[in-house]
Order: structure tokens, then C-alpha cells, then sequence
């Protein structure tokens, strides 16, 4: 069979005028233009990672939001949450999450000096955060409000636990990347890697904004302003 | 190389909107000033959300919907500024991809919340069973 | 030191399960010594265990299906035989070890039978037909399958270490609660699915970034085969849908080992929560296993009617219809909670109305073979018979979308009955047409057609005899699950489906025939020309077996059947149309053991937790996490084929073409 006119191009049709002929809204990745490059690969294959990630954050919102009642008579929400503490914690997440988008420009930028700084205080502001939301939980613990009081403190600890262990395994991940950085250079794969680093960190943020307002704001309303 | 030709021949518009970094055509202060925008937009609402629990301005029954919408709103300044996620044609998978995430979280938070809330309003609850039964 | 692990935990009470298990070990252990002894062991670790592959994977994936299939099988036998002799006696399995048998058989054929099954098609011919190297993440895939690989162990050790979950396939709690199951059975369950299920997350992804970011040019999404648009969806779901299962897992977990209280009667648990979120994940996964077989038929009918698809709009269409609608009708499997009327009657008709694309697809099918010249070669047999046994069960599972209809037959066998019905005859059928379909492109010799068409025969009048009794005993009031039972009239039909399913084992035995008759006579039975079947899409414009690259060049496409179109103008030209294409060197990902040592230290991990062995758990994961940084410090990442080597196997395959333009070959 005379496939191999598949496998080459017709001679009136060479490959560089081919990828020429290709209008710039055609290749875009969807197949016009054939494989999509390496840079829009790695961030799509990201991208739908952390859409099955939310999806996980979504179960446990899901739990939170039907056990929320059952405290089984122990401690609520409005008794429970300290709101100062919380926006300490938003604070320092929105600011690392700002350092992060600094520590993308000054790799774009190629300058390595800035490059860990920023990294270094992106994960600076992390350690701050996992660190008051541990306090946080061994609070809650002491005062007899541990995860094992009520299917309510169950679910709180599991859906806040669960994000502040995403931030801390992002934590490593930026330990790691910065040992790259140092060690490998600005090297394509690396950068790509620390494309997927920046998308994880923001997307983490997206989540803490559903902790905070959904879980924190509305959990301290009185009873009779709950939907 | 051969592989490397036909990714080239796809690489247009994709590699000018880069997800993060300094996009050409886009001096690195504009850049700067965009997150710092960004930034800026949402530590507003979150100040708005955390004042909105302490303040009688709003109708009772009404913050917390208005939390849900602030909150909302927030994660789109954060997808626009930090993620850049763009109208643009080469964002259209990434768009498509996150609408049917959003569809999905949707059905299954509020799906949970109407089906359990019907059993609930329907049976006893475990616990009161259990109660009830010692 | 070790946990809770100690002598006590091997079975020897136990005799079936430990000689079962010990056998199933023994060979095994004398499979790797002879392995060892002849000398492949260099061989299998440089092309097959650290490969990258996406053509050995997809094997491997299959293989593994297989295998477990035999076990997953061995266990219905057992069933099939406990329920046929338990008539006012207590039968040969004490009620444990049945209740750990129909636990282990549900789980192993849904998660180790249908899944790596699918996955591994979905792996060997996407990027095929994609008209591709390889796909997005070479070296993610490997990992995916090592780690389901990793699962699949664990529950195999469950079967000599301990015990397995006694609570059915689901581990509904609170049955599955510290306090009702406080062995290491259920941990095994939740260890093994964990890990296989974060394995399948990242097959997922891997397939849609492939199949939407890594095309041959000109290939646009119309023009895609529609096995790929119902692998995409299938990913989409498996991306949707297996985080709720981590979830939902997690959990139980956290139930089980930390004391929470999310599904226990205690404090506030609600352990219809468990049953709402599992069946968020159980009700798309249906659908994760039965979309690549519909996609299999869409490749399968077209080929041996030597048409066009039918309605090719109509199938993207319903794909998609039920790549959304599956995500809303899964209040369906436990209508009996008491929701009320509003919310069983939304699913009720949500689930009747997922039927229809369903429809679509099948009068797409039929009127794909209405005016076809059809050969009855055996893919095409096991399509045939799919449409047939699947449309009578969807039908059964259109009553059972009545709630009305559903409160009398809930958890009957007529359920049990139903589901099977689906799922052997849409995803197990579906399975074994690819496999036989796309066999000479992997290995580049076709299976024996009589021992294929004996095979079908007999898994197609086993599966009426085994599966049509149970409707009637559901009818008449049979739960599922039953150890024992003194109803006389259900007897009699018990031993029919007894004997249904000793038929489908003469079914299973001739396809183990049909291999190894198929390897001894590979000389007869040799594809040269790597379009065996005188197909329609890409994967058959290579050779068979393909090297390691795919394609030389990478075909460029202009219509939905470029093969097709292309063998058309061959024919009214009578010769080949271009000449040699200028060859150049080929980049390719380089092997890795990543995978094979992150299965490994999973199956560590994994084995640590079930039996609280803390200081393992933490070797293990830091294991992992030097795994991953020694990988992502690799500074060589890909191989590069010369542009001889690729000459040379690429003109060896283009002779073969041309000397079968002239013969019989080209229809």
C-alpha cells in the first residue's frame, strides 16, 4: 500500500512552507499545526492536573458543607474560629503568592540573584502560613475541639489539613526548585518545572480564598444569618 | 531534527502568551504593575469580605451569599491576574478545561448539599437513630 | 517493630485462600526464576520494565488485565459454585472467606480487569492514530502503570497476609468502620485503590493533554478517529471523577486510623455521605470503562463493513452528551435512601435520559453495517455480539432508572444481573475486540481465528446461561450477596447460571489456547505489511510491530479516514505515488526505572500502612521523594534514532507495502 505519501509531505508542499501556510490562529496547539511545543504540553498537562485537584478540594468542601451542623453538642464554628488569626494567615499566602509571580519575572528575566530571593521569600511567607495554621490546630486541639470531637470539627480539619498539606508539599517542591535553579541554571526543562511550581502556588491561593470565605467568614456568622 | 520541525510548525500564538514571565511586546514594569494590580484588587476583597462579617450595612440572610460572590470574584482576579487565563484562541482548551471543572465542582457541591439535605428532611438521622436506641 | 504484623496473619485457617494464594506465588516466583535462569532479566528491564514506551506500556497494561481477569474469574467460579451446592447446606466457603471472595472479585474486576484494560487500548492506540510519537508525558505514563501494577499486588498479597475486605466491592461504611471491620482487610481495599488510583489520575491527564495538545498536522478535532474522541472523554471523566474517589477513600481513612467522623454513627458521622460521594465517582467511572469500548466498535464496524462511519457528527455529539450527563445521575444507585420525590425523580429521568446518546450510538453502528460488504472475522463478532447483549441491558437498566421499579429490585440479583450485562457486554467484549483488533499491529502476527470465533461462542452463550438466569431470580426476590439460602425454586436456576459460567470457562480456556497456538504458528499467521485488516486509520500506516518512533514522518492529514483516502488513490493509480522521503534523525524520551521504583516503594508504603509499620511508611516516602529528585536531575533526556537506522526500518516496511500492492491485499 502507498502510504508513505502520509508519511512525507507532497513535493509542492514542503514542510517549512507548510508550517508557513499555517495561519497564526490555526496553530495554537488544537492539532492544525501538530503537536503543540513542549512549553504549552507541560502547562496544559499542569493545568488539567490542578483542575482534578479542586475537584478533590471540592469532595471535602461537599462533606464540610452537609456535616457542618453535626457538632454532635460540642464546640461550632461561630465558638471556634479566630478571624484575626485567619486574615494573618490570608495575608501571608496573597503576599508569597505575589513573591511567586515576582520569582517568575526574574526568571524570565534570567537573573538568579533575584530569582532566589524571591523564591526564598515566596517560601519565606509559606513557612509563615503553615505555621500558624498549625498553631491554629494544636489550639483547637488543647481546648478539646480535635478532629475526633464531632463529624463537623472531622470535616474542618480534614478540608483546612488537606490544603495546608498541598501548601506544604509545595514547600518542598520549592525547596527543590531552588536547589535546581542553583544547580542547573535557567535550563528549559527547569523553567517548565518552574512553570508548574508557579501555576500550583497560585491555584493554592485560589482555594484558600474558598477556605477563607466559605469555612472562616461564614462559619463565624450567628446561626440565624446561615442560609 | 524532524520532531522539532513539526513542533515548530505549531508554536505560534502559544509561545507569545506565556503563563507567567514577561511576555513579549510587554516591558517588565508593565508586568510588575499588572500583578501588582492584581495584588492589589484582591487584598481589597478580601478586606471587603472580612469587614462585610463584622458590618449591619448588608441585610442579614445577605452576607453570606455576598461572601460566596466575593469570594468568586477573588478567584477570578486571581485566575486573570496570576494565572492568566485570557479569552485569547489559544487559551480555549484551558478555558474549556476549567468551565467543565467548574460544571463539576458545581454538581458535586450542590448536588451533595440538595441530596443530603432531602434525607435529612426525610429520615432520621443516624445519630438520633442511634440515640434513640439506647 | 513490625506493626500489627505477625505469624497470625498468614490464614492457615483458611486452607482455599492460602493454597490459592500460595499457588498463584509459586508460580510467580518460579515465572522470575526462570526469568532469571534463561538470562532475559537484562532484556525485560531495558525493554519492557524501565521503557517509556507508550506501545509497551499499553501492553503491559493488558497483560495485566489479563492475568487478574484469571484471578477475577477464579472468584466468580468460586461464588458460582458456593451458591450452587448452598441450597439448605453451608456449602464449601465458610460465610468470611465468601464475603472476602465477592469483595475481592467486584474490586479486581472493576479496578484491575476493566480499567488497566481500557487504559492499556487507550495507551497503545491513541497516539497511533494521532498520527504521533508518543504521547504527552512519556515518563508519567510509565508511573501510572507501575503504580496500578503496585495495587494490584497489594491485593494479591492480601490474599496470604491477612485477609480482604468482607463488605463488598464499595466498602460501605459503617460496615467498613474500624469498629465492624477492625482487620486489615478493608485497609488493603482502601491502600491498593489509593494507589492505583492516583496511577489512573495521571494515565487521565496524559491521555488529554495527548489527545488535545499532540496531533499529526492537519488533524483537527473532526477529523480525529472516534476511538480518540471516546478516549478523551473517558479522561475527561477519569479526571472529574477519580479525585472524589480519593476523597471519599481519604475519608474512611481518616475514619479508620485517626478517628474521625465522617461516615460513623458516632458524633455526628453520616454514612450516607459516603454512599452520595463514591457514587459521584461510581456512576462516571461506568461510563470511564464503557466509552473506549464504544470507541473500539467505532473502529471495529467501519473496518470490517469497509464503510464509513455512520454518522460521525452524531457520535462526537453523544460522546460528549455522555461525558456530562454521566456526572448527573448517580443518586440512581441508592434511590432506596429515602431522598424523596423531587430528587429521586430528577435522577430517575436523568438516568433514562443518558440512554439516548447511548441509542444514537447504536442505530449509528447498525446502519454502519446496512449496505456493508461485512466480514465476520472475530472483532467483529465480539461487536455483533456486544450490540445485542448490550442493548438488552440497557434496556434492564432503564427499568431500574424507574425509582418505583427500583425500590422492589434494589440489591437483587436482577441488579447484579443487570450490571454484568453492561459491563461484560459492553466493556469485556469491547476489551477482547480490541485485543484480537489491534494484536498484529502490537506483535505483528494475528491471533487464530477458529479458537477466536470458538472463544466468542462460547463467552456469548456462557454469558445468557450464567447472567440470564439471575434476572429471573431477582424477580423472584434473590438478594445479591447470599451465602446460603433454603428457597427451592431458586435452585434449579442457580445451577443453570453455575453452568453458565463453567461455559464461559471453556471461553477463557480456548483464548489462553488461542495464544499460545498464535505464537507457536507466528509464521503463519504474520502481518507484513502492518495493515492487516485493510483498516482505515493511521495506526495501520505503519508497520507492525511499529518502531519504537511510530512514524517516520509524521503523516499529515486531510480527512477524517487518511488511510482510507489514501489506499483509494493508490488503487486507481495502480502504484505508489511519492517517492522516499528524506530521513532524519529521530528525538526520543530516554527509559527510566522512575516508575518501576516508585511502584515499589508504593507497594512498601502501602503494605507499611495496612499493618502500621510506622517507620517503613516514612523510608518509604522519603524514598519517593529522592526517586523524584534523582529524576529531575537527569540531564540527558532523550535518545536520538539515526537517520539510517530510521531509513532502514522505515524502507523495510515500505518494501513490504509494495510488494503487496499488485496481490489480493489491496481490496
Amino acid at each position: 500500500m502507498n502510504t508513505e505519501a502520509l508519511r512525507a509531505p507532497p513535493a509542492a508542499y514542503p514542510r517549512h512552507e507548510a508550517a508557513k501556510a499555517v495561519t497564526a490562529s490555526e496553530a495554537t496547539g488544537h492539532g492544525i499545526g501538530g503537536p503543540a511545543p513542549k512549553r504549552i504540553i507541560v502547562g496544559y498537562g499542569f493545568w488539567i492536573f490542578l483542575l482534578s485537584d479542586v475537584i478533590l478540594f471540592s469532595a471535602l468542601f461537599a462533606a464540610y458543607a452537609v456535616l457542618f451542623k453535626n457538632t454532635a453538642g460540642g464546640p461550632s464554628a461561630q465558638q471556634l474560629f479566630d478571624l484575626r488569626n485567619v486574615a494573618v494567615e490570608t495575608g501571608c499566602l496573597l503576599a508569597s503568592t505575589f513573591a511567586c509571580a515576582m520569582a517568575s519575572l526574574a526568571v524570565s528575566e534570567r537573573s538568579m540573584k533575584w530569582t532566589q530571593l524571591a523564591l526564598l521569600a515566596t517560601g519565606v511567607l509559606g513557612v509563615s502560613f503553615v505555621l500558624l495554621e498549625a498553631h491554629e490546630f494544636t489550639g483547637l486541639i488543647a481546648q478539646g475541639a480535635g478532629p475526633t470531637r464531632s463529624a463537623f470539627l472531622s470535616s474542618f480539619f480534614t478540608l483546612v489539613g488537606c490544603h495546608g498539606a498541598h501548601v506544604t508539599a509545595g514547600l518542598i517542591w520549592l525547596g527543590t526548585m531552588m536547589a535546581q535553579f542553583r544547580a542547573k541554571g535557567f535550563r528549559e526543562d527547569i523553567r517548565l518545572r518552574f512553570l508548574c511550581f508557579t501555576l500550583f502556588w497560585h491555584a493554592l491561593d485560589i482555594i484558600w480564598v474558598a477556605i477563607f470565605s466559605l469555612v472562616y467568614l461564614v462559619g463565624t456568622l450567628p446561626p440565624q444569618m446561615l442560609p | 531534527m524532524n520532531m522539532n520541525d513539526s513542533y515548530r510548525a505549531g508554536s505560534h500564538v502559544g509561545e507569545d502568551h506565556p503563563v507567567g514571565g514577561v511576555s513579549p511586546g510587554r516591558s517588565l514594569q508593565q508586568e510588575i504593575g499588572g500583578y501588582l494590580l492584581g495584588l492589589a484588587l484582591a487584598a481589597a476583597l478580601t478586606a471587603v469580605s472580612f469587614w462585610a462579617t463584622g458590618t449591619r450595612s448588608i441585610y442579614g440572610p445577605g452576607v453570606a451569599l455576598a461572601l460566596l460572590v466575593l469570594a468568586v470574584a477573588q478567584m477570578g482576579i486571581h485566575l486573570v491576574f496570576f494565572l492568566h487565563i485570557t479569552t485569547a484562541p489559544d487559551n480555549s482548551n484551558n478555558v474549556l478545561a476549567l468551565a467543565f471543572g467548574v460544571l463539576i465542582v458545581c454538581l458535586i457541591v450542590f448536588g451533595s448539599v440538595w441530596v443530603m439535605n432531602h434525607l435529612n428532611h426525610q429520615m432520621m438521622s443516624v445519630s438520633a437513630l442511634v440515640k434513640l436506641q439506647t | 517493630m513490625w506493626g500489627r504484623l505477625s505469624w497470625q496473619a498468614i490464614p492457615f485457617h483458611e486452607p482455599i485462600a492460602l493454597i490459592a494464594g500460595g499457588f498463584v506465588f509459586a508460580a510467580l516466583g518460579a515465572l522470575l526464576v526462570w526469568v532469571a535462569l534463561k538470562g532475559y532479566v537484562p532484556y525485560l528491564w531495558r525493554e519492557w520494565i524501565t521503557s517509556v514506551d507508550h506501545k509497551r506500556i499499553g501492553i503491559m497494561y493488558v497483560a495485566l488485565a489479563l492475568v487478574m481477569l484469571l484471578r477475577g474469574f477464579s472468584d466468580a467460579l468460586m461464588m458460582r459454585a458456593q451458591q450452587a451446592v448452598a441450597f439448605h447446606a453451608p456449602g464449601f466457603l465458610p460465610p468470611a472467606h465468601y464475603d472476602q471472595i465477592f469483595t475481592a472479585h467486584g474490586t479486581i474486576m472493576i479496578f484491575f480487569v476493566a480499567m488497566p484494560f481500557v487504559i492499556g487500548l487507550m495507551n497503545f492506540v491513541v497516539p497511533l492514530q494521532l498520527g504521533v510519537r508518543d504521547v504527552a508525558f512519556p515518563t508519567l505514563n510509565s508511573v501510572g502503570f507501575w503504580l496500578t501494577a503496585a495495587g494490584a499486588l497489594l491485593i494479591n498479597v492480601s490474599l496470604v497476609v491477612g485477609e480482604f475486605a468482607r463488605t463488598g466491592w464499595l466498602a460501605f461504611p459503617p460496615l467498613s468502620e474500624i469498629t465492624y471491620s477492625p482487620g486489615v482487610g478493608v485497609d488493603y481495599y482502601l491502600w491498593s485503590l489509593q494507589i492505583s488510583g492516583i496511577g489512573t489520575l495521571m494515565t487521565g491527564i496524559n491521555m488529554v493533554t495527548t489527545i488535545l495538545k499532540v496531533r499529526a498536522p492537519g488533524m483537527s478535532y473532526m477529523r480525529m478517529p472516534i476511538f480518540c474522541w471516546t478516549s478523551l472523554a473517558s479522561s475527561l471523566l477519569i479526571v472529574a471523577a477519580f479525585p472524589i474517589l480519593t476523597a471519599a477513600l481519604g475519608m474512611l481513612l481518616l475514619d479508620r486510623y485517626l478517628g474521625f467522623h465522617f461516615f460513623t454513627n458516632l458524633a455526628g458521622g453520616n454514612s450516607m455521605m459516603f454512599m452520595n460521594l463514591i457514587w459521584a465517582w461510581g456512576h462516571p467511572e461506568v461510563y470511564i470503562l464503557a466509552l473506549p469500548a464504544f470507541g473500539v466498535f467505532s473502529e471495529v464496524v467501519p473496518t470490517f463493513s469497509g464503510k464509513a462511519l455512520f454518522g460521525r457528527r452524531s457520535m462526537v455529539v453523544a460522546t460528549l452528551a455522555i461525558c456530562i450527563l454521566s456526572f448527573t445521575v448517580w443518586l440512581h444507585h441508592f434511590f432506596t435512601m429515602g431522598a424523596g420525590g423531587n430528587v429521586n425523580g430528577f435522577f430517575g429521568v436523568a438516568s433514562m435520559i443518558i440512554a439516548v446518546p447511548t441509542g444514537v450510538k447504536v442505530f449509528n453502528w447498525l446502519f454502519t453495517m446496512y449496505g456493508g460488504r461485512i466480514r465476520y472475522d472475530s472483532p467483529m463478532l465480539w461487536s455483533i455480539g456486544f450490540m445485542v447483549t448490550f442493548v438488552i441491558g440497557g434496556m434492564t437498566g432503564v427499568l431500574l432508572a424507574s425509582p418505583a421499579a427500583d425500590f422492589l429490585l434494589h440489591n437483587s440479583l436482577f441488579l447484579v444481573a443487570h450490571f454484568h450485562n453492561v459491563i461484560i457486554g459492553a466493556v469485556l467484549f469491547g476489551g477482547f475486540a480490541g485485543y484480537t483488533y489491534w494484536f498484529p499491529k502490537a506483535f505483528g502476527f494475528r491471533l487464530d481465528e477458529t479458537l477466536g470465533k470458538a472463544a466468542f461462542w462460547c463467552w456469548f452463550i456462557g454469558f445468557y446461561v450464567a447472567f440470564g438466569p439471575l434476572y429471573v431470580l431477582g424477580l423472584e426476590g434473590m438478594t445479591r450477596r447470599m451465602q446460603h439460602y433454603d428457597r427451592p425454586e431458586w435452585h434449579p436456576w442457580l445451577l443453570v447460571a453455575g453452568a453458565g459460567a463453567l461455559i464461559i470457562l471453556c471461553g477463557i480456556a480456548l483464548q489462553v489456547a488461542q495464544l499460545v497456538v498464535s505464537i507457536r504458528d507466528r509464521a503463519r499467521l504474520r502481518d507484513c505489511t502492518g495493515d492487516p485488516w485493510d483498516g482505515r486509520s493511521l495506526e495501520w500506516a505503519t508497520a507492525s510491530p511499529p518502531p519504537v518512533f511510530n512514524f517516520a514522518v509524521l503523516p499529515r492529514v486531510a480527512g477524517p479516514e487518511p488511510l482510507w483516502d489514501l489506499k483509494r488513490r493508490a488503487r486507481e493509480l495502480g502504484h505508489l505515488v511519492t517517492a522516499e522521503p528524506p530521513y532524519q534523525p529521530i528525538e526520543m524520551p530516554r527509559n527510566s526505572a522512575t516508575g518501576f521504583i516508585t511502584a515499589f516503594l508504593a507497594v512498601v508504603t502501602g503494605f507499611s500502612l495496612i499493618w502500621h509499620i510506622w517507620w517503613l511508611v516514612i523510608v518509604g516516602l522519603a524514598g519517593a521523594y529522592l526517586t523524584f529528585v534523582v529524576f529531575a536531575w537527569r540531564d540527558l533526556v532523550e535518545n536520538i534514532v539515526p537517520a539510517d537506522e530510521v531509513a532502514q526500518l522505515d524502507r523495510a516496511n515500505r518494501a513490504a507495502r509494495a510488494a503487496t500492492l499488485g496481490s489480493g491485499l489491496l481490496r
